[in-house]
């Protein structure tokens, strides 16, 4: 409490402790992150592969996602958008690209950072491959990779790739 | 113009778990697709989808959103969804239904309630100024309730055990609870308090649970059940937030609601109320004016399985139910929401 300029002001902070549960669709993906591995799972009714793997079902046929599929490493960009704009909390330097990654094998994108090349060379297309932090620094995360680079490969044409959805 | 018939035409329900490693929408896909399948129709047949949960259960802004995909939207669906208990959504769903666009209706809700300290979840729902920041949990504000209630003579501690009692009597045929304990009421009057003047029987049990419910209008409601279980009035009403400037020793909002709802036209075989304090459900009973030969909660009510958010639709499907059988053909099922019965929902159906 103070009273700075005769206002009287109160600090009321709210917490409340969850326990939360991945829950048994969603935890081989995070186990698998855990060893280095990318695993997405497969829809039993229209075969698309997620990656992630959501809440462990397809959205588009409300089915449970029960076949583990691992996807990856390497993937293509779909999309991506250069950040110029300083943030409170920034942790990595002006500009850099964050963009969509359909990885192989996968039927949707991820999002990630793009890094080890200029940021206007990133295009729609490009290949690239995962960086991943030293493993004493791995969890049950997306953050265990500390961005993508380039692989060099040749451009993947868009729209060539299959069932992207 | 006047009102379309709307009735409910099939029930699933989750059996109660407490801390299920299942996600909400885990929970709910199962259930859904047994609704569909119980009732005999596809996803593709439903016109609208309306869901009711609370994002501050699971701690994630916007995670109903993760609900639709339970539900499967694609093609595109028409669906909505209420921050409040699935009872709330199915009265969304039949003024969906009364507009005449559509002619099923799926309603659906889910609370994982034991994945955090409900009590202290809930207390975001009261005054966020004056009320919220004093953290009094719903536990010790339905606590203040019972003291004044039993002050002013309006329930008496053996009425509530009667109460309490009764609910786990009933809790134990009823596969979607959890079994109470199979004291007397002599010896549930013998145990300490937990919140002076409630002893842990006075208070609902915290589930995880989901449940779903397909309602129809007309013929589509004949076409799809053998004894719909016809809404024939629903009403919601609401006490003022401000916790001190209404009475605790009853209910205007509840005896409002049942009025409009049409409780007191004719008799009323089983009411399924929500009460998830032994002393809210006699104020209900009180308020409702329901009469000795009504028979409550033979579910075994919200007391002996509470799944925050899908407790008040688990009352609807439990007296749509006794219509489907047979067993009742005028029943009431009822749903609050908020701090010390602040909103009531009441609804009245019958069989044909």
């Amino acid at each position: 409490m103070s009273e700075a300029d005769g206002l009287m002001r109160l600090r009321l902070p709210i917490a409340v402790t969850y326990n939360w549960s991945a829950g048994p669709n969603a935890t081989s993906h995070l186990a698998g992150l855990m060893e280095g591995k990318l695993i997405g799972k497969r829809c039993p009714s229209c075969s698309s592969v997620y990656f992630p793997a959501r809440n462990g079902v397809c959205p588009k046929c409300a089915r449970i996602l029960a076949e583990d599929v691992t996807v990856g490493p390497k993937g293509t960009i779909t999309t991506f958008c250069i950040v110029n704009v300083p943030f409170l909390g920034q942790k990595i330097k002006l500009p850099y690209v964050a963009a969509q990654i359909l990885l192989d094998g996968a039927d949707i994108s991820m999002q990630h950072l793009i890094q080890e090349c200029e940021a206007e060379d990133v295009r729609i297309g490009m290949r690239v491959e995962p960086v991943w932090k030293d493993r004493s620094e791995w969890g049950p995360s997306m953050e265990n990779i500390e961005h993508f680079r380039p692989t060099g490969e040749p451009d993947q044409v868009m729209g060539s790739e299959s069932g992207a959805s | 113009m006047g009102l379309r018939d709307i009735a409910i035409v099939g029930t699933a329900q989750r059996p109660s778990e407490i801390n299920s490693t299942f996600t909400s929408v885990e929970l709910l896909l199962p259930i859904i697709q047994e609704v569909l399948t119980k009732v005999g129709i596809e996803r593709q047949d439903i016109g609208f989808w309306c869901h009711g949960s609370c994002d501050y259960m699971s701690g994630q802004p916007f995670s109903f959103v993760a609900a639709v995909d339970a539900i499967g939207a694609w093609p595109p669906i028409i669906e909505s969804h209420v921050e409040a208990d699935g009872a709330f959504a199915l009265y969304e769903a039949w003024v969906k239904l009364q507009t005449g666009e559509v002619d099923v209706a799926l309603v659906f809700s889910n609370g994982k309630t034991t994945s955090g300290p409900i009590n202290r979840i809930l207390n975001l729902q009261t005054d966020p100024y004056m009320v919220a920041p004093l953290w009094p949990g719903f536990d010790v504000l339905s606590a203040l309730q019972a003291r004044a209630c039993l002050e002013a003579g309006v329930v008496t501690q053996r009425q509530m055990a009667e109460v309490a009692w009764r609910s786990q009597r009933d809790g134990k045929n009823n596969p979607f609870t959890l079994s109470g304990t199979e004291m007397s009421v002599d010896e549930l009057l013998s145990q300490p308090f937990t919140v002076d003047p409630l002893r842990a029987h006075d208070c609902a049990i915290p589930v995880d649970g989901a449940n779903a419910i397909i309602l129809a209008a007309g013929d589509a409601a004949r076409r799809l059940a053998k004894r719909p279980a016809w809404i024939r009035g629903i009403d919601h009403r609401i006490d003022t937030q401000r916790l001190g400037a209404r009475s605790m020793i009853e209910s205007s909002s509840a005896t409002i609601a049942a009025q409009k709802a049409g409780v007191g036209k004719d008799r009323i075989d089983v009411a399924e109320l929500h009460a998830p304090y032994t002393h809210q459900e006699l104020l209900l009973r009180q308020a409702m004016g329901l009469s000795e030969s009504t028979h409550i909660n033979p579910s075994g009510g919200a007391l002996v399985a509470n799944p925050a958010m899908a407790a008040g639709l688990a009352r609807f499907a439990e007296a749509a139910e006794s219509v489907f059988s047979g067993s009742a053909d005028r029943v009431l099922a009822h749903c609050t929401s908020g701090p010390l019965l602040q909103q009531n929902l009441v609804c009245v159906m019958e069989g044909e």
